[in-house]
């Protein structure tokens, strides 16, 4: 029972790294019906941004961490104007095509830059505190606070899109962008703006990622997959699904893995194709996609 | 659009237009390749092994890239997972050699048979994924063979194994080979591994032109174009996409068991690489060209000679590949191949269907009428 | 000095020439109709002139300035604002976020706001948090009419704004126009419902098959001259 009660507990923590991972590939894809195949290593190339500012700079971690959201913010937005805005049309092939050769050169680029050793960032022994809740369970702090980041994340996102100017204009643009443009919404501003907010949370998400585990150049599309499962699993267009979408895909692994240690992405992998295969909505729908 | 001749072909019709898609390129294109083939056939007289092996790497990546062209450029599904046929192929030809002893000869379209029918169930998990959605949900399902298989102990868990040399040196086509060429049993493997792939290149364009050429072609431009009207006019665009899909798995897959058979050794990282098997097919359709048949054959090409020159440049190499493709992408979006055939009017294997005015009325109008669908991604203007 | 001034105005689309040489003028404050059969190039005029066509830079002149074929959120932004037709409100926005989105590119001040357009449209008001497309047709086109309005535009575009409307709920749209033409704004009526667009304008320019082939003022126009000018012959 205790066993149960672990997994369920570490897996839906796990489940709020995941939502982070999804959050940003879910605001671009809503904005501008965009899938970017290089999200993970994008994840990744802000992991390596805030270790290479602690070394290389000697910033404390920290200090390191919030420096990195208007760095990710301003390399999303011209990522978006210079790269990904030329190829956006009706032609779905050229922005994935565009976002795959985008994720080869990142891993790529890390690889040159930083060798392919596991990294890890590292916060003075914080990353390994727990809280016991008694009866032999307990939880990690750094797990805990990613889930923590996870909501507030969502929360902040979901009040900038439904109480403010920006979020109205990021949802007329993402309703009809012919009218949006009638309305003095320049569409390309907005979409790299909508770039750099989710590569900033991509920053969030690798703050943690980096904290709880090691990671090298090559993870990015791992974190993609578990970042399209979430959002697929919790249905389109919901970002509070989105964080179901990863809790279940988190608690899917962890039972496998408490199984068999090698079962564990086996099991997330199964759960998100049965759940495609039983409600290829997801659970949570929209009424509209 | 003046490569067309106007003498009309069959004179019995008293319509004003023909239909026609060859054009006199392609006759002389169609003969160069045969003779090119040919050529290619008889290479092993006089290359040199390294050659040989070369251009049996170059000849399996052409199949795979006419497969995913076929795919993603006609029949709109774009998949970045097909690295799934190629290790599913794979450890089928393993499976099929070392457990049913099947001569790899019968074991490759074998394999690709079963990545045919395991493509069924799978198409339709993936097919409930729309647009780019697809293309990670096909991802999801490689990863998810891969990690199945590394489960397999007897074919080697996540370290692999190797094939025994009674099933590569000493099967009976090397040996026939061996025999017909008077060489040793390791040189009549890579000459027979080279028959082989130039073999499976050549059928698949062949097949693919013929598919492109057919009524069920017709319908996948027409799709492509337009899905709404096409399914108006009553194509069924799912069936189709299905029948693609599965066809294209069933290439795939025997592409995975040759080049295995060649490599004899497997792994499951290796063998469901994203890397090998989708990142660099997907560059030399895009470098080449999509929506073409000329454009992987030219992208292959290309990318050989990229990776002969710079491989060795170790990640700097597909850090510059990847850079090359967005540049391709975004200055020639038609690719090398689509730029030139629309600059000049090239169509080595036509598949557009063009309508042609009769002789007999040429003073109602031009010579030449319009194409009665657009070239994909090229300039008709 | 005219507000706007369109002279040998083309568009196209792709291929093929919707518009040749279409000219206008309109002065500050000046109410014009254009009519036409479907397909003579009227939604086409609307949209070149907000940009979401390019046109020669020259092509059209708005306060004194070249705006031809600039961006349709800077031609927005100089004060030209556009009912589109259908509507085509924001479905995940209210009813009231589909009029603040109006005011986005808002660069002055002037009339218009939520509460004088609540007043002109007492209704939108009482469903303000209802999603935009949940409202009856008129109620809608009362909607895009606000949207528009909340730039306080110096020139509105109308688009078929009758269509689809019972005549009773026309009536009521076309009752709003003397409150917004009483600030100020020039507007621009393309309607099909001939005799609708006569009673409110100033002026009433035809077009048929992309030229202008009537121009002149409701009084002095015939029926015949109109007939001609609409269908041709």
């Amino acid at each position: 029972m205790t066993t149960l009660v672990d997994i369920v507990l570490q897996g839906v923590l796990l489940g709020g790294l995941y939502a982070l991972f999804a959050a940003g590939l879910s605001l671009i894809f809503g904005v501008m019906r965009l899938v970017n195949l290089a999200h993970g290593d994008l994840i990744v190339l802000a992991a390596f941004l805030m270790l290479a500012l602690t070394r290389v700079l000697g910033l404390p971690l920290p200090v390191a961490a919030l420096l990195c959201l208007p760095l990710m913010f301003a390399i999303g937005y011209a990522l978006q104007r210079l790269v990904l805005d030329p190829v956006l049309g009706k032609d779905i092939l050229p922005p994935l095509l565009t976002t795959f050769g985008l994720s080869i050169i990142i891993q790529n680029g890390l690889l040159e830059g930083f060798s392919a050793d596991s990294q890890r960032l590292s916060g003075g022994g914080v990353e390994t505190l727990s809280l016991p809740l008694g009866g032999g369970l307990a939880i990690g702090l750094m797990p805990l606070l990613t889930f923590l980041a996870a909501i507030l994340v969502i929360v902040a996102l979901n009040r900038l899109f439904y109480a403010t100017a920006l979020g109205r204009a990021f949802r007329a643009v993402s309703d009809d962008p012919e009218i949006a443009r009638l309305m003095g919404i320049d569409n390309r501003r907005l979409f790299a703006v909508a770039m750099g907010l989710a590569l900033s949370v991509c920053a969030v998400a690798a703050f943690f990622l980096g904290m709880r585990s090691n990671f090298d150049p090559t993870i990015g599309p791992a974190r993609l997959l578990f970042a399209f499962e979430a959002v697929i699993i919790g249905g389109l267009g919901s970002l509070w699904g989105t964080l179901a979408g990863g809790v279940v895909l988190g608690v899917a692994q962890t039972a496998g893995a408490a199984l068999n240690p090698e079962w564990q992405l086996l099991a997330g992998h199964l759960v998100f194709l049965a759940i495609l295969v039983a409600r290829p909505r997801g659970l949570f729908p929209r009424a509209t996609d | 659009m003046s490569t067309v001749s106007t003498h009309p072909s069959a004179q019995s019709s008293t319509a004003r237009y023909l239909v026609r898609t060859r054009t006199r390129l392609s006759a002389v294109a169609g003969g160069a390749g045969l003779l090119a083939v040919l050529v290619l056939a008889l290479l092993p007289l006089t290359a040199s092994r390294g050659l040989l092996q070369d251009l049996f790497y170059l000849f399996t990546m052409l199949a795979l890239a006419q497969c995913w062209n076929l795919l993603a450029g006609f029949a709109g599904l774009v998949s970045v997972g097909q690295q799934a046929y190629v290790g599913l192929g794979a450890y089928l030809l393993f499976a099929l050699c070392l457990w049913v002893g099947l001569s790899p000869l019968l074991a490759i379209p074998l394999a690709g048979l079963l990545c045919a029918v395991i493509a069924v169930p799978s198409a339709f998990i993936v097919f409930r994924l729309r647009g780019p959605y697809f293309a990670i949900g096909t991802w999801v399902l490689a990863e998810v063979f891969r990690l199945l298989l590394a489960q397999l102990r007897s074919l080697g868990g996540g370290t692999g194994m190797s094939l025994p040399r009674e099933v590569t040196n000493e099967a009976g086509f090397v040996a026939w080979t061996a025999e017909l060429l008077h060489v040793r049993a390791p040189v009549a493997r890579d000459i027979a591994s080279y028959w082989l792939a130039l073999g499976l290149a050549v059928l698949t364009i062949l097949l693919i032109y013929r598919l492109l050429r057919s009524r069920p072609g017709l319908a996948l431009a027409a799709i492509r174009d337009n899905q709404g009207a096409a399914l108006s006019v009553g194509v069924d665009a799912f069936r189709i996409k299905l029948w693609v899909y599965l066809a294209v798995a069933f290439v795939t897959g025997m592409t995975g068991a040759l080049v295995y058979l060649q490599k004899a050794r497997i792994s499951p990282d290796a063998a469901f690489s994203v890397l090998d098997w989708t990142a660099n097919v997907l560059f030399i359709v895009v470098i080449g060209g999509i929506g073409t048949i000329e454009g992987p054959i030219v992208g292959v090409i290309i990318f050989y000679l990229l990776q002969s020159q710079l491989a060795g440049l170790g990640s700097w190499y597909l850090l510059l590949l990847g850079l090359i493709a967005i540049a391709v992408m975004r200055l020639f979006p038609a690719g090398l191949w689509g730029s030139l055939a629309g600059r000049f009017d090239l169509h080595l294997f036509p598949i557009r269907r063009q309508l042609v005015l009769r002789v007999g009325s040429l003073e109602n109008g031009p010579a030449t009428g319009p194409s009665s669908h657009k070239n994909p991604g090229g300039n008709d203007d | 000095m005219a507000l706007l001034e369109i002279s040998a105005l083309d568009a196209f689309y792709g291929d093929f020439q919707a518009l040749f040489g279409a000219s206008l003028r309109l002065d500050t404050g000046e109410a014009l109709a254009v009519i036409g059969s479907n397909g003579a190039g009227k939604s086409t005029l609307l949209k070149a002139l907000t940009g979401l066509l390019p046109a020669r830079a020259d092509a059209i002149r708005f306060d004194g300035a070249a705006i031809g074929g600039l961006p349709a959120s800077e031609i927005m932004k100089r004060g030209i604002a556009m009912v589109p037709e259908g509507r085509r409100l924001f479905p995940s926005l209210s009813v009231e976020e589909n009029l603040l989105i109006g005011g986005w590119g808002r660069t002055g001040t002037g009339h218009w706001s939520l509460e004088s357009l609540y007043r002109l449209f007492p209704v939108l008001k009482e469903r303000r948090h209802s999603p935009g497309t949940a409202l009856s047709g008129g109620q809608q086109q009362m909607v895009a009419i606000g949207r528009a309005l909340m730039s306080n535009p110096a020139l509105l575009l109308c688009d078929e704004i009758s269509l689809g409307l019972a005549p009773v709920v026309v009536r009521d749209i076309y009752g709003a126009l003397p409150a917004i033409r009483a600030e100020g704004t020039a507007v621009v009526l393309v309607e099909q419902d001939i005799v609708q667009a006569l009673a409110v304008c100033d002026r009433v320019i035809c077009l048929q098959e992309g030229r202008v082939t009537l121009e002149g003022e409701p009084a002095d126009l015939t029926r015949d001259a109109i007939q001609r000018a609409y269908f041709g012959r």
